[in-house]
C-alpha cells in the first residue's frame, strides 16, 4: 500500500494563481517549492508518476525563476512546479516515450510546448510516465512499469497521459502537460478525479512531440480545475512556424497567446451579467448514443447529476444524436495505427535509439533493434497500421476510414449547427480498472475509448472535469466530458469554471495515510 | 523477328535552392559530412517538415517552361521503404496529386524532330549518402558510413511517356531536358555532383505489337554516354533473352560501367509496397493563378519561344534554331551577333557560333561566357564576309587570330596586318585569269574537251596565284567569261 | 478476408520487425481480430464523401504555409549535439552494417 507523502508546499494553494500571488509577494520560494516537490516525488516513487528527475536541473531553473522574482520580472508561470509527459523533448532530461527503444536519448531541443512554458517561468519537476508512444489507456504500457492512480494504487490512472494525471492528482505538481490522440488527456483526468483539456487540433504545436498519430494528436494540460488549466494552456497556444499543421489563425483572430483568456474572461464577463443564472441560454447537447449498454450506472448516474447541476445553472440540455458515434472506434484504429506505423519507421538503431547487440546485416539489425526496443502494443498497432496501408487494402480501410471520419466531424458539425452549444457526457464507460486486468484481449481497452475518439478525429476541443465517485469496489473518481466547437476552449474552459465554483468535486484529494 | 525498344525516363534534378526542401539547412555541396543536417534532417524524434517556397517557385517555372498543367492543389505523400540513408524510413514526395502534370518537350535526334510527352513532374526530398569505404562497426564488422548532407535536398522528379524507341532518342531527350532546366536557373546541372540523375525504364516488344513488354528499370544513371550504352545493353539483353526462350523480369537493375552492362539490383516483384499515403504533417499545396503570374513574369524568354522567334524572325532552320537554344548564353551570344549584322544575315552568324565558335570553346573547354571573340567582334568579322572583304576561308584564320589575342582581337586590324584583303578589283583578277590560262594549256584543253573537273583545277590556279585572297565568286565568273569567250575565237 | 501466416511475415518485413515463429502466430490472432473490428468500416455507405485527411478541413479551408528559401549554418558544433546519441559514429558519419547494393 502506498502512503502519500506529506504534502509539498504548493499544495497549500489551492489555484495556481495563489501560488503566484504567494511567490511574488515573497511568501513562498521557487527555490523551496521546488525542493519539497522533489522531495514529495522522490517519497511517492512507487506511485512511477516519474521516469525521470533530474534534482539539479530543477533546482536550476528554481534559481533562476526567484531571481527573476526578485527583480519584480519574470512570467506568468514563474516558480510554478510542472511536469512533462515523457513524449515531449527535452534538453538535459531524458526522452523515452515510455520505451526501451529511447531509454537513454537525450533530446538537442525542446519542444515548442516545453520552450514556451519555460519561458513563462515554470520549473519543471521532470519527465512523466505515459503508454509507450502514447498507446494505450491505462499506462500499462509503459517499459518502465505502470504508473499508480493516487485514489487506489492496484488500480490504473488511465492512459496514456497516466503520470500526468496521477502526479496532479497526488499532489506532486500543480499541473502538468499531456498529449491526447484518442483520449489521452481527457481519460486519465477523469479516472484520476483531476481536469484536463485537449484543444482544438493546430492551436498547440506538435513540434518536438514524437509523433504517434500526426493529424490526431493535441498537447494538452492537467490540473486541479480549469482557471488552472487555462494558466497553462494559454501560453501553449500559439501559432508555430515549425510546425505546419499550425494554424495562424482561428476563425480569423490570431492563434497566439491570450486568446483563449480573452475568450474565458469574455464568456465569464456574459455569466455573471447574467446573475442568478449565469448559464441562462447555455444548450447542452447530450448525445443518445453516449448512453449506451456499455457504460456503467455509476457513470451514468454521476453525469446526470452534472447535468442537473448545469441546469439549476440555468442551462438547457437538449437531445441530440451522433449516429456515427460507434464508427469513431474503427475508424480510429485504422487512421492512427496507420499514422504511427509511419512515424514510428524512423526508430531503426541507425541514427539514435535501441540498437541491436548482435545483427548480421542492416536489414536484420534494425528488425532486430525495433522488436527488441518495441512493446507489444506498439508492435501490434505497428502491423495493423502497414497492414491497413498496403496496396490493395489502401482504399478499402485507410480511404474508407477517413470518409467515416468527416461523416464522423459532420454530426458534430449538425449538433452544433441546429442544436447546441457544448456538448456532455461521460469520458469512460467504467472507472479505472485494477492493473493487470483484462491484458488478453488487445481490443478489449480500444472499446473503451468510445466516447472520446470522435472529437479526436473531428480536431474538436474537449475536456474533462470531475463529477463523482463510484464503482463496484473502493470508490474512484468519475470525470464529464464537455465538448465544444471548433476554437472554443476558452468558452469551453468558463463553462467549466462555472461548474467548479458551485461544486467541490475537483478539491477532492486522495486519503493521506 | 523485328523488334521494337521502348523507353521512358524518369529524372531527378536536384533544386537550385539554397536550403533543402523541409528544412533550413543549406544545400551547398561539398561539406564535411553531417554538417548540413539538422534535426529534421537526421528525423530526430518531435521534428516536422516545412516547406521551402523555392522549390515550389522553380516547380512552376518548370511546369511552364514544358506547357504543363499546374495543379492548384497537389499533395505530399509518404513512400514508405527502409533504407539507411533516408533518416525517417520515409520519403515526402508526391504522388496522386503532383504539382506538375503532362507537358512535352520537343527536339532533334540528328535532323530528325520529336516531341515527347512528359507524365508529370512532382517535387520529393532526395536521401543522403552511403558511403562504402572500409568503415568498422562496434562489433567489428564491415560498416558503410552515412552522411545526411545530401538529405532533404529538393528535387524535381520529372516522367516522360514511354515514348522513346532508341538509347539515342532517350539520350536526345535527356540532353535537351538538362539544357532546358539549366537553361531556367533551376538547377545547375552539374551530374558528377548528383544534380541531374536518370532512371531508364526499358522493354522490348516486337514491332507492331500494341502491348508492352515486361520492363526493367535502370537506376541512376548520371551521364548521358551511361545512359546511352546502358540502354542499348538492356535491349539487347531483353531480346536475347526473349529470343532464347525466357521471359524478362520485372526488376531493377543499375548499370556497371566498368563491365558495361546491367546488372540486377533487386526483384521489383519482391520490393517493398511503398504503402503511400498523404502526409498528415502537411497540408495540401495550393498554387494560386496570381502566383503562377507572377512566377511566369520573373522568368527569362522560354527556349520554345526564341526557337519559334529565331525560325520565324530570323529565318533560321528548325535545326539550328533548335541547337542554339540548347543554352541560354549560346542563345545570347547569337541573338547579339546577328543584332549587328545586316538584316536577313542572322543564318551566317548562327553558321559562325555552332561552328567555328563552338570547336574553339571545345578545343579550350571554355564556356561561351569565357570567349575571348565577343559577339560584337564575331558580326565585324562576319561583315567583312559579307562585305566582300575576305572570303569565308580567310575568314577562319582571322577568327583564329582574334581568339588568340592578335592586335587587340580586332577583325579589321588582323586583316590590315596580314594583307588579307581580298582582292576584288576585276582588272587584277582579269589579269591573273589571263595569267594561269596561258600558263596551263592542256588543261584548258581538258576544260574544251568536257571535262568539269578541269575548271575546278583551272579555279585553284587562280586562286593559288591570288594565295587566297581572291573573291572566288569574282574568280569564276571571270574564268568562265573569258574560256566562254576564248571558245568563240 | 483473413490474414494468413504469409500475410503477416510480409507485414513484418515492410515494417521491419523480426518476429519469431511463436510470436508471429499470436500476432496472426490478433491482427485477425483486430480485422474483424475494423472490418465494420467497410459495410458503411460512404458514396460521395471525401476522405478526410486533416481534421480541420471540415470547418475551413486548409493549405500548407510555406517558408521563405533561407539557409542556416549548420557546422560542426551542430553535428556534434545532434550526433549524441547515435549508436556508432565515426569520422562525422554514422556507422551501419556494410550495405550491399
Amino acid at each position: 500500500m502506498t502512503a502519500l507523502p506529506d504534502m509539498p508546499l504548493h499544495t497549500e494553494f489551492d489555484s495556481i494563481d495563489a501560488l503566484r500571488t504567494a511567490l511574488r509577494g515573497g511568501k513562498a520560494s521557487a527555490l523551496e517549492l521546488a525542493q519539497s516537490a522533489l522531495q514529495a516525488a522522490q517519497a511517492a516513487s512507487s506511485l512511477n508518476a516519474f521516469l525521470h528527475i533530474d534534482p539539479e536541473l530543477t533546482l536550476a531553473q528554481a534559481r533562476a525563476a526567484d531571481e527573476q522574482l526578485a527583480k519584480g520580472q519574470g512570467g506568468s508561470l514563474t516558480g510554478i512546479p510542472i511536469a512533462h509527459k515523457d513524449v515531449f523533448v527535452t534538453r538535459g532530461w531524458r526522452t523515452t516515450a515510455a520505451s526501451k527503444m529511447l531509454a537513454d536519448y537525450v533530446s538537442p531541443f525542446d519542444a515548442t510546448v516545453v520552450d514556451r512554458l519555460r519561458q513563462a517561468g515554470a520549473v519543471s519537476l521532470g519527465k512523466l510516465n505515459c503508454d509507450e508512444f502514447a498507446m494505450g489507456s491505462g499506462n500499462e504500457n509503459s517499459a518502465f512499469g505502470p504508473a499508480r492512480n493516487p485514489w487506489d494504487p492496484d488500480a490504473v490512472p488511465g492512459g496514456s497521459s497516466g503520470g500526468s494525471a496521477a502526479a496532479v492528482a497526488a499532489g506532486l505538481v500543480m499541473a502538468a502537460t499531456g498529449t491526447d490522440t484518442g483520449g489521452s488527456v481527457r481519460q486519465p483526468a477523469a479516472l484520476c478525479g483531476v481536469s484536463g483539456i485537449k484543444p482544438t487540433y493546430g492551436t498547440v504545436s506538435r513540434f518536438g512531440m514524437v509523433a504517434f498519430g500526426s493529424s490526431l494528436d493535441q498537447a494538452g494540460p492537467i490540473a486541479r480545475h480549469a482557471r488552472d488549466l487555462l494558466e497553462l494552456l494559454d501560453p501553449m497556444a500559439g501559432f508555430d512556424e515549425r510546425d505546419a499543421t499550425s494554424l495562424q489563425d482561428c476563425d480569423g483572430v490570431p492563434n497566439a497567446p491570450g486568446r483563449v483568456r480573452r475568450d474565458f474572461d469574455e464568456a465569464l464577463r456574459l455569466q455573471d451579467d447574467a446573475g442568478g443564472k449565469p448559464l441562462q441560454g447555455l444548450r447542452i447537447g447530450v448525445p443518445e448514443e453516449f448512453f449506451n449498454e456499455s457504460l456503467s450506472p455509476h457513470i451514468a448516474q454521476a453525469v446526470e447529476a452534472a447535468l442537473q447541476t448545469y441546469e439549476s445553472l440555468g442551462a438547457r440540455r437538449v437531445r441530440i444524436s451522433l449516429p456515427c458515434t460507434r464508427l469513431s472506434i474503427p475508424a480510429y484504429y485504422v487512421i492512427a495505427p496507420a499514422e504511427a506505423s509511419s512515424n514510428l519507421s524512423r526508430y531503426d538503431g541507425v541514427r539514435y535509439g535501441h540498437r541491436a547487440q548482435s545483427y548480421g546485416d542492416i536489414a536484420d539489425m534494425t528488425s532486430r533493434s525495433r522488436a527488441e526496443g518495441f512493446g507489444p502494443e506498439v508492435l501490434r498497432r505497428i502491423l495493423v497500421g502497414t497492414y491497413v496501408l498496403c496496396h490493395g487494402y489502401y482504399d478499402a480501410y485507410y480511404l474508407q476510414a477517413q470518409r467515416v471520419r468527416r461523416m464522423i466531424a459532420d454530426d458534430f458539425r449538425r449538433a452544433f449547427a441546429e442544436h447546441c452549444d457544448v456538448i456532455m457526457g461521460p469520458v469512460t464507460p467504467t472507472v479505472a480498472k485494477r492493473i493487470g486486468e483484462n491484458r488478453e484481449d488487445p481490443t478489449a481497452d480500444w472499446l473503451a475509448d468510445i466516447y472520446t475518439l470522435g472529437v479526436s478525429l473531428a480536431g474538436l476541443p474537449a475536456m474533462s472535469i470531475p463529477c463523482g465517485f463510484g464503482g463496484a469496489g473502493k470508490p474512484l473518481p468519475i470525470g464529464l466530458q464537455l465538448i465544444g466547437n471548433y476554437f472554443g476552449e476558452g468558452r469551453l474552459l468558463a463553462v467549466a469554471d462555472r461548474f467548479q465554483q458551485v461544486t467541490d468535486w475537483h478539491q477532492r484529494k486522495p486519503e493521506q495515510q | 523477328m523485328e523488334w521494337e525498344i521502348v523507353i521512358g525516363l524518369e529524372t531527378h534534378t536536384q533544386l537550385s535552392t539554397e536550403s533543402k526542401i523541409f528544412s533550413d539547412s543549406s544545400t551547398r555541396f561539398g561539406a564535411p559530412p553531417n554538417t548540413q543536417a539538422n534535426e529534421i534532417d537526421m528525423a530526430l524524434p518531435g521534428s516536422l517538415p516545412v516547406l521551402n517556397r523555392g522549390a515550389v517557385e522553380r516547380a512552376i517555372q518548370f511546369g511552364l517552361a514544358v506547357g504543363a498543367r499546374i495543379a492548384p492543389r497537389s499533395v505530399f505523400a509518404r513512400k514508405n521503404y527502409f533504407y539507411p540513408d533516408l533518416p525517417k524510413n520515409y520519403q515526402i514526395s508526391q504522388f496522386e496529386i503532383p504539382v506538375v502534370q503532362g507537358g512535352s518537350l520537343r527536339f532533334f535526334v540528328g535532323d530528325q524532330e520529336k516531341t515527347v510527352n512528359l507524365t508529370r513532374a512532382h517535387l520529393e526530398e532526395d536521401a543522403g549518402k552511403s558511403l562504402h569505404e572500409n568503415f568498422t562497426g562496434p562489433h567489428g564488422e564491415s560498416s558503410t558510413g552515412i552522411d545526411l548532407n545530401r538529405a532533404g535536398t529538393p528535387l524535381l522528379e520529372i516522367v516522360s511517356e514511354p515514348e522513346m524507341r532508341s538509347a539515342a532518342e532517350a539520350v536526345a531527350y535527356a540532353r535537351t531536358l538538362h539544357a532546358l532546366v539549366v537553361w531556367l536557373g533551376i538547377c545547375d546541372g552539374n551530374m558528377q555532383e548528383g544534380s541531374f540523375r536518370c532512371d531508364a525504364n526499358v522493354s522490348v516488344r516486337p514491332k507492331g505489337q500494341a502491348q508492352f513488354g515486361t520492363r526493367c528499370e535502370i537506376k541512376n544513371l548520371n551521364s548521358f554516354r551511361f545512359l546511352e550504352r546502358a540502354i542499348q545493353y538492356e535491349a539487347r539483353r531483353q531480346i536475347e533473352l526473349i529470343e532464347d526462350g525466357g521471359a524478362v523480369r520485372q526488376e531493377t537493375r543499375l548499370y556497371d560501367a566498368d563491365r558495361d552492362e546491367t546488372r540486377s539490383m533487386r526483384s521489383k516483384e519482391d520490393s517493398d509496397d511503398y504503402r503511400y499515403f498523404p502526409d498528415p504533417d502537411l497540408p495540401p499545396l495550393a498554387v494560386t493563378a496570381d502566383w503562377i503570374e507572377r512566377v511566369k513574369a520573373g522568368m527569362p524568354e522560354l527556349p520554345a519561344a526564341k526557337r519559334q522567334r529565331f525560325e520565324a524572325e530570323l529565318g533560321l532552320s528548325a535545326y539550328d534554331a533548335a541547337q542554339l537554344t540548347m543554352d541560354r548564353a549560346y542563345a545570347d551570344y547569337f541573338e547579339q551577333a546577328a543584332a549587328q549584322l545586316p538584316q536577313g544575315q542572322a543564318k551566317l552568324a548562327a553558321n559562325w557560333v555552332l561552328g567555328e565558335l563552338s570547336a574553339a570553346l571545345n578545343r579550350d573547354e571554355a564556356r561561351i561566357e569565357q570567349s575571348p571573340v565577343q559577339p560584337a567582334a564575331l558580326a565585324a568579322l562576319i561583315s567583312r564576309i559579307i562585305d566582300g572583304t575576305i572570303s569565308n576561308k580567310i575568314a577562319r584564320d582571322v577568327f583564329a587570330a582574334m581568339w588568340a589575342g592578335e592586335h587587340g582581337g580586332s577583325a579589321d586590324a588582323i586583316i590590315e596586318a596580314r594583307g588579307l584583303k581580298q582582292i576584288s578589283d576585276s582588272g587584277a583578277i582579269e589579269a591573273m585569269v589571263d595569267k594561269v590560262l596561258a600558263d596551263h594549256p592542256a588543261i584548258v584543253e581538258e576544260y574544251r574537251a568536257g571535262k568539269q573537273k578541269a575548271f575546278n583545277s583551272l579555279v585553284g590556279q587562280v586562286m593559288k596565284a591570288a594565295r587566297g585572297k581572291a573573291n572566288p565568286q569574282q574568280v569564276n565568273d571571270l574564268l568562265k567569261a573569258r574560256l566562254d569567250a576564248q571558245g568563240l575565237s | 478476408m483473413a490474414i494468413t501466416d504469409q500475410d503477416v511475415a510480409r507485414i513484418a518485413r515492410l515494417a521491419r520487425i523480426a518476429l519469431p515463429p511463436q510470436d508471429s502466430a499470436r500476432a496472426q490472432e490478433e491482427l485477425n481480430g483486430i480485422l474483424g473490428l475494423i472490418e465494420q468500416l467497410q459495410a458503411v455507405d460512404t458514396q460521395g464523401v471525401e476522405p478526410m485527411a486533416h481534421p480541420l478541413s471540415a470547418h475551413q479551408d486548409i493549405s500548407l504555409r510555406l517558408r521563405d528559401d533561407a539557409p542556416a549554418p549548420g557546422g560542426i558544433p551542430q553535428r556534434e549535439a545532434l550526433m549524441a546519441n547515435a549508436p556508432a559514429q565515426s569520422g562525422g558519419l554514422f556507422l551501419v552494417p556494410t550495405v550491399i547494393e
